[in-house]
């Protein structure tokens, strides 16, 4: 199993650790709810150092871009990050990113999924436009600091060794700097819809700068996140997991991924037949639901209209630490997507009642 | 984690207990299980009456995370049910091995019984997890 540069960490804080997609990662540490709580009412710290990073320079750099992804990176100035899509050659998804612009035109670095990066740099790679491409993953450690007391954390850890306060910083920018010697940039990005930063530190660097949010942030709440917490907290924003509501057969617009796809700018790979499934009409939509009968709903279990059709799967479903509910995402036929809607929920054999919600599940 | 497993319980492998008075047993989950599964949000038992069969899944536990099947110790009949679980699982988290019991079974043959660990079997096992 690989490690990040916080595994000899996790293990002393005494964090329950898992094989996650090849990594050795810390699954729980004090408890799923705790955590969960803790980052939507102080500040969490996670360990995302496993995520990718590939870094795409030179003067061919903005044109590969924009041949490999959806959204509109012309658009970015230095500084400034995207969400986007690589779209597949056959109608899917290789990934879901987050483009960061170093250098406008010539510098960008690529954010992907860990269970996706080999693919992901195989598939940049193969479609390159002459940009120079590297992999840097084994580069960064990158850590989350989330929750309504992070930027108060950031700025106490940043503002004196970054020299900048992140609490300053626009959503989805970016700023370089150091942290004790070693290269870091912060990023305004997320995954669980509260305030707070990503920070990617060389990897030398991640343990001290962990050990130092800790540090700085005892009087804050603070507390080291697991991936079951990162889960919860990201199904209850209803935001995407690669495996869960998108793969590589997934049409972004039926996703809801439509805003993060910019056909009128520009040409992208397989635009043609991306764009096509939403002009003939979207079959199904990604939706939230909630329980009207007992039960959690789970990926891959059934939705059923009242006469018995077959209408949709779920992608992915827990109990909301934050509602203390079941809530569920799922693709539904169109026909059913509208909220308030109700439908069947086949739970191991039993079908039980369940209905749309708006969404996200729990607001900010 | 020291956990506490009583010495005259019978145990299965997927971390079912089984305590034996004569011909009724009563049935539950390890303290090793519910700390592998974490917070206990939902429990789906077998309705009184309703047969169940050694090694056959006869419910399920359902954590935040993870739905986990509930493996049958022994054949038989189901007498009664734990039915303040539905209203509060948290009880098989606070006290898996006597207020979190899951069912009381009439057992069809004792016979079974040889087929399940008893105490120092079943700590080696999760000694090795």
């Amino acid at each position: 199993m690989k490690k990040t540069p916080l595994a000899e960490t996790h293990v002393k804080l005494g964090a329950r650790m898992v094989d996650f997609a090849g990594w050795y990662m810390p699954v729980q540490y004090v408890g799923l709810r705790e955590e969960h709580d803790n980052v939507r009412k102080n500040v969490g710290l996670f360990d995302v150092s496993h995520m990718g990073e590939v870094r795409v320079k030179g003067p061919k750099a903005l044109e590969t871009l924009e041949w490999l992804t959806t959204n509109d990176v012309a658009r970015l100035n230095d500084g400034e990050a995207q969400y986007s899509l690589l779209p597949n050659d056959q109608g899917g998804l290789v990934d879901d990113i987050i483009v960061y612009c170093l250098s406008k035109n010539s510098d960008y670095l690529v954010c992907v999924n860990a269970s996706n990066k080999d693919k992901d740099f195989a598939w940049m790679t193969k479609h390159n436009k002459g940009a120079d491409m590297t992999d840097e993953s084994d580069k960064w450690g990158q850590i989350a600091i989330q929750g309504p007391k992070a930027l108060e954390l950031c700025d106490r850890v940043f503002g004196v060794s970054g020299g900048f306060k992140v609490s300053e910083m626009k959503p989805f920018t970016v700023k370089s700097g150091e942290f004790k010697g070693h290269k870091i940039m912060v990023a305004t990005t997320g995954y669980t819809g509260e305030k707070g930063c990503e920070v990617f530190v060389e990897a030398a660097g991640t343990d001290a700068l962990w050990m130092t949010l800790l540090e700085q942030g005892k009087d804050l709440g603070v507390m080291p996140i697991g991936l079951g917490a990162r889960d919860t907290l990201r199904t209850e924003m209803k935001y995407s997991l690669y495996g869960h509501e998108i793969d590589d057969t997934t049409n972004p617009y039926e996703a809801g991924l439509g805003w993060v796809i910019k056909p009128a700018k520009k040409d992208f790979m397989n635009k043609a037949q991306i764009v096509g499934v939403k002009d003939a009409g979207l079959k199904q939509n990604l939706v939230g639901f909630k329980m009207l009968e007992k039960g959690i709903p789970r990926q891959g279990y059934a939705l059923f209209s009242f006469d018995n059709k077959e209408i949709g799967k779920v992608t992915s479903g827990t109990h909301s630490p934050s509602l203390d509910e079941p809530i569920g995402i799922a693709y539904i036929d169109v026909a059913y997507a509208k909220e308030g809607t109700e439908f069947l929920l086949d739970i191991r054999g039993r079908k039980v009642k369940a209905v749309v919600v708006k969404t996200p599940f729990v607001t900010k | 984690m020291p956990f506490h497993i009583p010495e005259d319980y019978y145990y299965t492998k997927e971390h079912e207990w089984a305590q034996v008075d004569e011909n009724i047993v009563t049935v539950g989950i390890t303290e090793f299980a519910q700390d592998s599964l974490g917070e206990i949000v939902y429990v789906e038992l077998p309705e009184e009456g309703q047969k169940i069969t050694q090694g056959q899944t006869f419910g399920v536990v359902e954590s935040v995370k993870a739905v986990s099947d509930l493996y049958a110790p022994v054949s038989g009949t189901v007498i009664e049910v734990n039915a303040s679980l539905g209203d509060d699982p948290s009880v098989l988290n606070d006290d898996p091995v006597n207020e979190g019991w899951l069912v009381r079974i009439e057992m069809d043959t004792e016979k079974e019984l040889a087929n399940l660990m008893r105490a120092p079997d079943y700590k080696k096992l999760i000694a090795e997890k």
